[in-house]
């Protein structure tokens, strides 16, 4: 068993979902409450990776990217290499593929809080941040638990981008998917099965936990 | 007949026969010479010819679990004398098309000097990555381990190597810039897409055992004729004419 694999993946996802709370929060945001009227081409940016087979990425990844073109220059002037083969190429990489996994359901929660609440935090005198912070953040908290699951899961799973800009470095982008992929090109269907099992465990319980905090916290909110 | 019912006859009506033509599934490094092959073939006699192509082990691992083909074009010989082993293909079928040939290839802009310097290329400081095709399952891939490792080089490099999912893809990284240098089938660095793209050098025959490409038609053919005389038309001038054109060595005589 590759354990290796399975940390690196996990270290992935971590991340990952990590940055997408960072970089989805201020994207739902905008999406929930601007009313900009050309809203809707930034929502179907934002939906793209649902659409597009995870080779578009990957191929601009690899060559819009890549040592050819000015933006992979600068990359390469500025670190030394190319995104390709490299573990923060699979992080941008997968950004981008679950995007929309955690911006939907962070909207999604946001347009659900009622505006009444909002209004009336604005009349206390409380800031838009603090509004946020204070009435809209803690009422979404479903949504917000949902996004982060989702785009962990995502990550985990995640197969297409990483056959095609990983190069298989065993300990930076060879990911477990990557490496049941490898067991059963080489007919190892023994261990291709003993990693897949674990994968699956592993992401069932994960999965589990999330959905039974997700239940506690709407069950006991809000606190006060 | 309800309107569901009309769509799924007319979804089923428009899907081709299997029984026009054959399927032909196809070691990565053929794709240039085995798509120029098959259209002459098919302009000659009006057979059709639906390629596939993979790593041989893809491909074997797709065969072991059922997948239609009529031909498999392996890039070694161990794969087609499997599948004889476990009676999924046919014995007397088996026959070497061609020998292939392994070369550094760099881009050319590269600063490189691949050309003069050799195996020692591998060894530049800038050299970040090295594509090579994944030994697990092409046989491309454990050639290339077998020259670094007869160069007494497989160490100071093997954490600069970058496995493509078969040769195809280990060419494409050096292509697209990304891998500095790759080992590659002499097909790619000769392929027309990449004239003008790349230099190479030829890693001598005797550095890695010899890439004998075997090819074999399967047990579950249901075009076994067309299978053999495609496999006959293989070891014609017009066939073997574009293998050495691709840089193949063509096999004299077959066992």
């Amino acid at each position: 068993m590759d354990w290796q694999a399975f940390a690196l993946t996990i270290r992935l996802a971590l991340i990952v979902a990590g940055l997408l709370v960072v970089i989805g929060l201020p994207i739902a945001y905008w999406i929930t409450y601007s009313r900009w009227r050309w809203k809707f081409l930034a929502e179907a940016v934002v939906a793209l990776p649902i659409v597009l087979p995870p080779t578009v990425l990957g191929f601009y990844v690899l060559v819009a990217l890549g040592a050819r073109s000015p933006l992979g220059r600068e990359w390469q002037a500025l670190t030394g290499h190319t995104l390709a083969f490299t573990f923060e190429g699979l992080v941008i990489g997968s950004l981008l593929y679950s995007l929309p996994f955690a911006v939907q359901p962070f909207a999604a929660s946001f347009a659900a809080v009622d505006p009444k609440l909002m209004a009336a935090s604005a009349t206390l005198g409380a800031s838009k941040f603090e509004t946020f912070r204070r009435v809209i953040l803690p009422l979404s908290a479903s949504g917000l638990v949902t996004g982060i699951a989702l785009s962990f899961a995502h990550t985990m799973g995640e197969f297409g981008v990483v056959l095609m800009v990983g190069g298989n470095i065993p300990g930076v982008t060879r990911t477990v998917s990557i490496d049941i992929y490898d067991q059963v090109q080489a007919s190892n269907y023994v261990s291709a099965n003993q990693t897949a099992l674990v994968l699956l465990a592993i992401s069932f319980v994960v999965l589990s936990a999330v959905y039974a905090l997700n239940r506690r916290i709407w069950a006991v909110w809000p606190w006060k | 007949m309800g309107w569901v019912t009309k769509i799924a006859l007319i979804a089923l009506l428009s899907i081709p026969g299997w029984s026009q033509g054959i399927t032909v599934a196809a070691a990565a490094d053929l794709n240039a010479p085995l798509s120029e092959i098959a259209a002459n073939y098919q302009k000659q006699t009006g057979m059709i010819l639906k390629l596939s192509f993979g790593s041989s082990g893809n491909l074997f691992n797709q065969i072991q679990n059922g997948a239609p083909y009529d031909v498999f074009l392996s890039a070694d010989e161990d794969y087609p004398k499997k599948l004889i082993e476990a009676s999924l293909a046919e014995p007397s079928s088996f026959s070497r098309y061609a020998i292939g040939r392994l070369v550094l290839w760099t881009p050319e802009s590269s600063v490189l000097d691949v050309e003069h310097r050799g195996m020692d290329t591998l060894l530049d400081p800038a050299v970040k990555k090295i594509a090579i095709a994944n030994p697990q399952h092409a046989p491309y891939g454990r050639a290339a381990v077998a020259a670094l490792r007869h160069y007494g080089i497989y160490e100071k490099v093997a954490d600069r190597l970058v496995l493509g999912e078969n040769v195809s893809q280990a060419a494409q990284f050096v292509e697209s810039g990304n891998a500095q240098v790759g080992v590659v089938a002499l097909a790619h660095a000769l392929a027309p897409t990449m004239q003008g793209k790349g230099r190479y050098w030829e890693i001598p025959a005797d550095s890695y055992p010899t890439l004998h490409q075997a090819a074999i038609i399967l047990s579950r053919s249901s075009a076994r004729k067309e299978a053999v005389e495609f496999l006959n038309y293989l070891k014609t001038s017009p066939a073997t004419d574009v293998f050495r054109r691709y840089g193949f060595s063509v096999p004299k005589e077959t066992p």
